[in-house]
């Protein structure tokens, strides 16, 4: 409900004779979905807050170990980086061709973001199995901790969207572009977006800066 | 994550009619906003793995500063074309919530390093800078 | 990352561990005679329950009234009930502490040996803080911001009820540390690397783990949902200037809730990583640092507290203008004290360890800061005080609670306003006078609040008042009782006595533990009185009983209502024009519309809250015992529920006019045989 809207029905009573008490029809809000899915993300954006002061502080603390600049693989990193972007920029073609009710291509598109988010997964996951292999795991310093945590959580958030992805293809398959598919399809383009802004953090902050001397 | 008012649209509420658009938040997305925002994240994505990968600038701190400023605008131009955020969009509630997770956010990282800092500093002087990171 | 998990899993392939985990026989307190006696009463008080409710034919109305209600009414009641349970759970421990300080000195070890002490000073504080304050506090908000705004339910009808069962889940894990195996012996905030898997080997600080995060999982989303609530479903004409006080606390509570208990979620899951990956956060080899978890802890644990006294704050509002029958006095700067709190909160955190070591530029600021909050919060006190300046007082239960609460919470603020100054704390820090001090604010401040909200609220829920005599009983038994158990601590505090020990040698300090434990017998009768209070109330129902659906000659929309509200609140949407509505329209002569009635869409109830809730409880327990199989079968059991839920697209219903015309006729007859 917004304000002015409020207000406008409330001058209108003003306006006409005697102020009226309640309203004598059926009073339907607004839908909340989208801004309480959008306040879930900023809780999302302080866990995220606190992985990164973890890294932040505990960064440099190598214990002896690698330091970023020994373990981290730029020319990967990028690639990766192209997936997350890749699949961003289809997710928002499969969010025009639910706008224009195309239910088919809109399919086509989510499937693309799929793929390529798993494709973003299998070279994090591929990452991580090279540096545990190495002797480089989570366990071998705070540096490492902190970077496998902040790193993971967000891996495992690009997990959840795929399964989340893959439920709403199924149930846009089944019932079609509904109003409530719609929405749900906004909050998911909403939660994926989010991911690639927290990865812009991730790739400067853990990666790029990390191998600064 | 839905609400009882979800079906009321489809169930046709005279009254619902005109929020459909805005229910979804579905009206604000084009081709071109995409491809604008697609176009720019890639460029300011480049830049600064190229700046680092060939080597960096004069100091390792201007460097840092440098991405950091991508990454920042970076981060506002997802904002805007690819979140579709504006004043305007639930009644400024998305957005005023996000100048106060952004406030909050920066008080977190900037306090705890800060916070931080300061008691390496002072408990652990001789280890701060070199013996900190080989220590085991 | 997993592969310590993974290779702990196929250690032991034995198929007894898979199942089992590191629980066995051992884990049952059958060794320790007073847990076991409590386990035993409490076994045969669920059983003798069970039985009254399945020999009453009950538990079909508990499953669909309640259980799977999604009225935000019930889902409040509900709330409400765990957390004055748990308040009794609390309380014991509280006292069997108090009877521990007071008798073990010298020769004397007191009837707890220390590992159960630490147990019980732990439980104590995750209990009172996570299962009786919060569950208290969102219990009320759920019950009456959709009142007071004129809304029909809250945003999200089944993610509350959803919330509400992840927090009667993580309760259930607190519970059940009691009877099988054991709790931390931590402190309520588990630093490490006391807590850590070096120090703590037991599964103690894994239940404190993943009950608070299975109940705060419940918190963040009831949080977001209220917060939605307030922004979307105002009647209309409420703007925002125009939200009765209550809400607008509520509002900066849920803002604090949303914005904080992610801190929690994330530290707490770091602590865990240590704990079962072995990875190095806060160790105190390999790079890792303890103070980090102690920073990040109280990123959250300041806001929290703000969080549970916000509310609170808004109750005294409601109480003071309608005992005082006046408005409240500075609206405006109410409002804007509770905006300046709510930022603030997130500036003072390092207070709570000054002594850490980050030096003076650091401890300065936050002292500043600290010292500032106090501020807008002495601002609400001059406020209400000049509400009440020549309005025509009624000393009810929920006044007299809000007037003890002005004076205690006086005395609290100025105890905390001295802690706040750096070099004070370095002499007070972890001693009995910081003991004291959050006592006098979280008893004076939080608990009073939420019990002169539950007198003020009482009829609409139920449609009889609570009874004054045992009412009043208890609030003198608790006030006199809160005097005498935490004076002598501000006493012992500044001695030098510190915190959480279970023996001391002095004797001459005896004197005043055993004034602290007589307050506390004070506080277990004031305890008794409330329970006697509902139980003569019950007795009494048809003379206490609320008609008008207005019993105090209230302000705000709550009021405008039945008492109990039909499930629909309103029958139809009020239009608002000012902040104190219902007073308004009383005054202008507004009649309550008596047909014209339409068909209301609402939520309809759904089981998928409770057994997410359940399986969370099991996913977690498994967690605790090291249980993979259950783990595993738990995880995909909880995905499965909660991907299915999604598939469910009838969420809602008509109630017909007929029905409508009906309930509101009853009470048209209801109304005019009283007049």
């Amino acid at each position: 409900m917004s304000d002015t809207h409020a207000h406008a029905i409330a001058s209108d009573a003003h306006a006409s004779g005697p102020l009226q008490f309640h309203l004598t029809h059926e009073h339907h809000s607004e839908n909340g979905t989208l801004l309480g899915f959008w306040m879930y993300l900023m809780s999302d954006c302080l866990i995220f807050a606190c992985l990164f002061a973890v890294y932040g502080v505990l960064g440099r603390s190598y214990a002896g170990g690698p330091s970023g600049a020994d373990v981290f693989e730029l020319p990967l990193v990028a690639l990766n980086t192209s997936m997350l972007l890749l699949s961003s920029i289809t997710y928002g073609f499969g969010i025009l061709e639910m706008q224009r009710n195309r239910l088919r291509p809109m399919l086509v598109w989510l499937g693309i973001t799929g793929l390529f988010g798993l494709a973003f997964l299998s070279l994090e996951m591929y990452e991580f199995l090279h540096l545990i292999h190495e002797g480089n795991g989570p366990q071998r310093s705070a540096f490492l901790s902190s970077f496998f945590t902040l790193v993971g959580t967000h891996g495992l958030h690009v997990t959840f969207g795929i399964v989340w992805l893959i439920t709403l293809m199924v149930q846009t398959g089944k019932l079609g572009l509904t109003t409530e598919n719609k929405r749900r399809l906004m909050c998911l383009s909403m939660f994926w977006h989010f991911l690639d802004v927290v990865w812009i953090g991730v790739f400067t902050f853990v990666y790029l800066m990390g191998v600064l001397k | 994550m839905s609400t009882h008012t979800d079906l009321i649209p489809q169930e046709g509420h005279p009254d619902n009619h005109g929020h459909n658009h805005h229910d979804t938040g579905a009206g604000h997305s084009t081709l071109k906003g995409y491809m604008t925002g697609f176009i720019l994240s890639v460029i300011l994505t480049a830049i600064p793995f190229w700046i680092v990968m060939s080597g960096g600038l004069h100091t390792s701190g201007m460097t840092a500063l440098v991405i950091l400023a991508f990454a920042a605008v970076q981060i506002v131009v997802h904002m805007i074309y690819f979140l579709h955020m504006n004043s305007k969009s639930e009644g400024g509630w998305t957005l005023l919530a996000l100048i106060f997770t952004i406030v909050l956010v920066v008080i977190t990282l900037s306090g705890s390093i800060w916070v931080m800092y300061h008691l390496n500093h002072n408990m652990m002087p001789s280890m701060m800078e070199q013996q900190m990171q080989n220590m085991p | 990352m997993f592969q310590v998990l993974v290779q702990k899993m196929f250690d032991h392939l034995d198929p007894v561990k898979l199942i089992f985990g590191r629980l066995t026989w051992e884990a049952l307190p059958l060794h320790v005679p007073i847990v076991l006696g409590t386990m035993i009463a409490v076994m045969l008080g669920g059983l003798a329950l069970v039985a009254v409710i399945t020999y009453n034919r009950l538990w079909g109305y508990l499953w669909h009234e309640w259980f799977t209600s999604i009225d935000h009414k019930k889902i409040g009641i509900m709330y409400i009930v765990l957390g004055l349970v748990m308040l009794l759970r609390g309380f014991s421990d509280a006292i069997m502490m108090r009877a521990q300080q007071a008798m073990s000195f010298g020769a004397n070890n007191g009837f707890l040996p220390p590992e159960h002490y630490d147990q019980v000073f732990t439980a104590h504080g995750v209990i009172m803080i996570f299962f009786v304050a919060m569950p208290l506090i969102t219990g009320i908000m759920n019950f009456v911001i959709p009142l007071q705004i004129g809304a029909r339910d809250v945003a999200f009808p089944f993610l509350n009820n959803f919330s509400f069962w992840m927090t009667a889940a993580g309760t259930v894990l607190v519970m059940l540390s009691l009877f099988v195996g054991e709790f931390a012996r931590t402190g309520w905030l588990a630093y490490p690397p006391l807590s850590g898997i070096a120090a703590s080997p037991d599964v103690g600080v894994d239940y404190y783990i993943w009950s608070l995060q299975i109940a705060g999982v419940g918190t963040l989303l009831s949080g977001i949902n209220l917060l939605v609530t307030i922004i979307k479903m105002r009647a209309p004409g409420m703007s925002l200037m125009k939200m009765p006080m209550f809400v607008w606390t509520a509002l900066c509570t849920n803002v604090l809730i949303v914005a904080a208990f992610p801190v929690l979620t994330a530290v707490l899951a770091l602590l865990s990583l240590d704990r079962y990956v072995g990875t190095n956060f806060f160790t105190t080899t390999l790079g890792g640092n303890a103070m980090m978890y102690v920073n990040l802890i109280w990123i959250w644990g300041h806001p929290e507290v703000y969080i549970l006294i916000l509310p609170a704050f808004g109750i005294f509002s409601e109480v003071t203008s309608t005992f005082s029958r006046k408005r409240l006095f500075g609206y405006t700067s109410m409002v804007y004290a509770t905006i300046v709190i709510t930022v603030l909160a997130y500036l003072v955190w390092l207070h709570h360890f000054f002594t850490m070591g980050s030096g003076a530029s650091v401890n300065s600021f936050f002292g500043i800061t600290t010292m500032i909050i106090s501020i807008p919060t002495g601002a609400k006190i001059f406020n209400w005080l000049f509400t009440m300046y020549r309005g025509r007082i009624t000393f009810s239960v929920p006044m007299l609670w809000t007037i003890g609460f002005m004076v205690t919470f006086t005395i609290g603020g100025m105890t905390g306003v001295l802690l706040a100054v750096p070099p004070a704390d370095f002499v007070l820090h972890n001693s009995l006078f910081l003991i004291a001090h959050f006592h006098n604010v979280i008893i004076g401040g939080v608990l009073f609040g939420l019990f002169a909200g539950i007198n003020y609220w009482f009829p609409k829920a139920f449609g009889f008042k609570l009874d004054e005599f045992w009412g009043k009983c208890s609030f003198w038994f608790w006030i006199t009782g809160f005097y005498f158990a935490f004076m002598p601590l501000y006493v012992l505090g500044l001695m030098g006595v510190t915190r959480r020990l279970s023996h001391f040698d002095d004797p001459s300090l005896q004197i005043w533990f055993e004034i602290a434990a007589f307050g506390a017998f004070l506080v277990l009768l004031g305890i008794v009185s409330m329970l006697i209070q509902f139980y003569v109330s019950f007795r009494r129902r048809e003379q206490l009983r609320d008609v008008t659906g207005d019993p105090w000659d209230g302000r705000t929309l709550e009021w405008a209502t039945s008492s109990p509200p039909p499930s629909y609140n309103f029958a139809f949407t009020p239009l608002v024009h000012e902040v104190d509505a219902w007073w308004q329209m009383k005054h202008a002569g507004y009649k309550r519309p008596t047909e014209g009635f339409i068909a209301i869409h609402m939520p309809k109830n759904t089981a998928a809250g409770i057994f997410l809730g359940g399986l969370s409880a099991l996913f977690g327990f498994a967690m605790i015992w090291h249980m993979w199989a259950l783990m595993i079968v738990s995880f995909v059991a909880l995905l499965a529920v909660a991907i299915g839920h999604t598939f469910n697209y009838k969420r809602d219903f008509h109630i017909p006019a007929d029905e409508v015309v009906r309930t509101e006729a009853a009470r048209t007859t209801l109304l005019a045989n009283h007049v």
